[in-house]
């Protein structure tokens, strides 16, 4: 009889009660949905970063990072690709690439840019380069001077298909290295930043043009999931010689990345709390008025001989009712929201340069993640019955004979 | 046996500067299964009186005992737990619980007690039947004339067997014939289960029905007078 009263009470006033529902379920609806959106732009910050070149873990000859020139790459990678071999989990995926920054020039136009060789084959199980293709062909892996570039470039530089870049680079012999390719194939990103920064190559070529021999800049490992990669690159370091090597993660590799990932989790956890505080002082203010409406009655329950403490227990009681059917309604109307966007997703191509400079996609697809879920009605309940608390003691500390003079 | 005592009590309302005497040492002894009214004009003290004895109130001075417990020296929860077991109210407006059916309201002083709820049921049900409640258990109180409301009430008040019921102005709101129905069950009640009723008034009728009749005046006992 005693949840029987809450609830019937909460009814007394049904106006008031969807009101104050109509607000928990819209306050519970943005912290699923928005917290759900922002989840999405990190994932897909992570998944851009880690898809474009840099994978789950790289692997560097020692001093590369810092000071990533020609010199400094890794002159003898068999070793480190037999330890790979023996080392990686089956279903990782790695790539050997050279990467030097260079200059392309055609009869208009000059500028810089990253210039990568690849093993075709390999590459393609690795970044988004194997699938990213949209016009011409993917390069062989003996094709010389076949070269694959953005659509953002060649639109830069004004060509097309099968016509030819000149690159120019220093090699290890610190001389001008200058090769012609052929454009073979255009590619397209998530990130037009993307199609202008890479220009790829085969392996072979690269370290021709370079004088390398079998050099390589870096190798790239991709992992079935890339919560394992702390624990995948822990194994390798035990392995790799570290005074010749580096191992390193795509948290390391992406610091900005990371930077903003770790500002995320506070910022959806702010988000919530700024939209409780304005769904707070709604709650207090109907159980307040709630409980001012119904003085007589508590002052009779007072004189029936029911305690301050169950009084307190009432009115939280109802409020329990009010936030609970809200948060249901809340996570609902927000899983409801994210499955009607879960394959368009939010396109944000208007704003898509702004937002590549931190690595964002010109779509924003939601995601949900169950613990962001806990804590969104987490929030709503526990501070809710906090906030709930003022008006349920001012019920409680009434006299009945005062509260029962009220009219 | 008496089963109030008070002596000497006071009480005083501070309204800002202003200090109103509402009781200036009353003294009054009430037998166990009394049937009592406490009369008096608008403002005497009657009511003042009522919820000090109920423990809804504090006296200033004086000391007050209630089925043997001196009340003066309680804090609240004691005197919570004392009218929840040994005291019964009936007031002038009903005072039911709006949400809650007639059984539900009569059964609502057993839950606060921890009664179990199968005999919840059959105390609440037979004691319904008593008042001529019967068939309209679950009915709201929207759904009850006056009368059947203060049936409601008494039926609150009694069904957990208080030493006392407390009845303020129980007849205020009720025609007469409701009025003299509800005083005859309330007068049953008494003779039947010897519960004590202590009214405040200022209906004749009750004053009537009452064996014995408190005049109060001027915050003080005016008139102490026992009919035969």
């Amino acid at each position: 009889m005693y949840l029987q009263l809450a609830w019937r009470n909460i009814w007394r006033n049904p106006r008031r009660t969807i009101v104050i529902m109509t607000a928990v379920v819209i306050g519970v609806w943005a912290m699923i949905f928005l917290g759900a959106l922002m989840r999405g732009v990190s994932a897909q910050m992570v998944k851009n970063g880690i898809a474009t070149l840099t994978g789950h873990i790289q692997i560097h000859q020692r001093g590369f990072r810092n000071d990533p020139v020609i010199e400094n790459s890794m002159h003898e990678p068999e070793m480190v690709e037999a330890l790979l071999a023996e080392y990686l989990p089956s279903d990782a995926r790695w790539s050997p690439r050279v990467r030097v920054d260079a200059i392309a020039n055609n009869a208009r136009h000059s500028g810089g840019l990253t210039l990568v060789g690849i093993d075709p084959e390999r590459e393609a199980g690795v970044s988004f380069i194997g699938q990213a293709v949209v016009k011409g062909e993917y390069l062989d892996a003996g094709d010389e001077y076949g070269i694959i570039v953005g659509q953002a470039l060649v639109d830069k530089f004004e060509t097309k298909l099968g016509r030819k870049l000149v690159f120019m680079s220093q090699d290890t012999e610190r001389d001008i290295a200058s090769r012609a390719f052929r454009i073979r194939g255009v590619f397209r990103a998530e990130m037009e930043a993307t199609e202008k920064q890479y220009a790829f190559i085969t392996k072979g070529a690269a370290q021709k043009m370079l004088k390398l021999g079998a050099g390589i800049s870096e190798i790239s490992i991709l992992l079935a999931d890339y919560e394992d990669a702390e624990s995948v690159a822990d194994n390798l370091k035990e392995v790799i010689p570290p005074d010749s090597y580096e191992v390193e993660t795509w948290r390391e590799l992406l610091p900005l990345v990371t930077a903003v990932l770790k500002m995320y989790d506070w910022f959806i956890y702010i988000w919530y709390l700024v939209i409780f505080i304005a769904m707070g002082f709604g709650i207090v203010n109907t159980i307040l008025m709630a409980v001012f409406e119904r003085i007589r009655e508590f002052g009779l329950f007072r004189a029936l001989g029911m305690k301050p403490l169950w009084i307190v227990k009432e009115v939280l009681t109802e409020s329990f009712f009010l936030l609970t059917l809200g948060m249901i309604i809340g996570s609902g109307l927000g899983l409801l929201s994210i499955h009607a966007l879960a394959d368009t997703g939010i396109d944000l191509s208007a704003l898509s340069e702004g937002l590549e400079f931190v690595g964002m996609s010109r779509v924003i697809y939601p995601v949900i993640i169950i613990r962001d879920i806990v804590v969104a009605n987490l929030v709503v309940l526990v501070l809710g019955i906090a906030v709930s608390a003022y008006p349920a003691i001012k019920a409680a500390r009434f006299t009945p004979v005062e509260a029962m003079a009220r009219t | 046996m008496n089963i109030v005592e008070c002596r000497d009590v006071r009480k005083i309302y501070r309204q800002g500067k202003v200090e109103v005497y509402a009781l200036r040492g009353v003294d009054l002894s009430i037998e166990e299964g009394g049937f009592l009214a406490l009369a008096g004009p608008s403002g005497s003290g009657k009511t003042t009186l009522l919820n000090i004895i109920g423990g809804l109130d504090y006296a200033d001075a004086g000391s007050i005992s209630v089925n043997g417990n001196q009340i003066d020296r309680m804090n609240q929860t004691e005197l919570a737990n004392l009218r929840l077991h040994n005291i019964g109210f009936v007031f002038q407006a009903y005072n039911l619980i709006p949400v809650l059916s007639a059984l539900e309201n009569v059964e609502f002083v057993m839950l606060l007690q921890g009664v179990s709820p199968t005999e919840r049921r059959s105390r609440a049900t037979a004691i319904l039947d008593d008042v001529g409640l019967d068939g309209l258990y679950h009915r709201r109180p929207a759904e009850l004339s006056g009368g059947q409301q203060q049936r409601v009430a008494v039926a609150r008040a009694i069904v957990s067997n208080p030493s006392i019921v407390l009845a303020d102005e129980p007849t205020a709101n009720l025609d007469s014939k409701s009025g003299e129905g509800l005083l005859e069950m309330m007068r049953e009640m008494n003779e039947k289960k010897g519960v004590t009723f202590i009214f405040s008034t200022h209906d004749k009728m009750v004053m009537d029905f009452a064996r014995r009749l408190v005049q109060i005046r001027d915050g003080l006992v005016a008139e102490d007078q026992v009919k035969e």
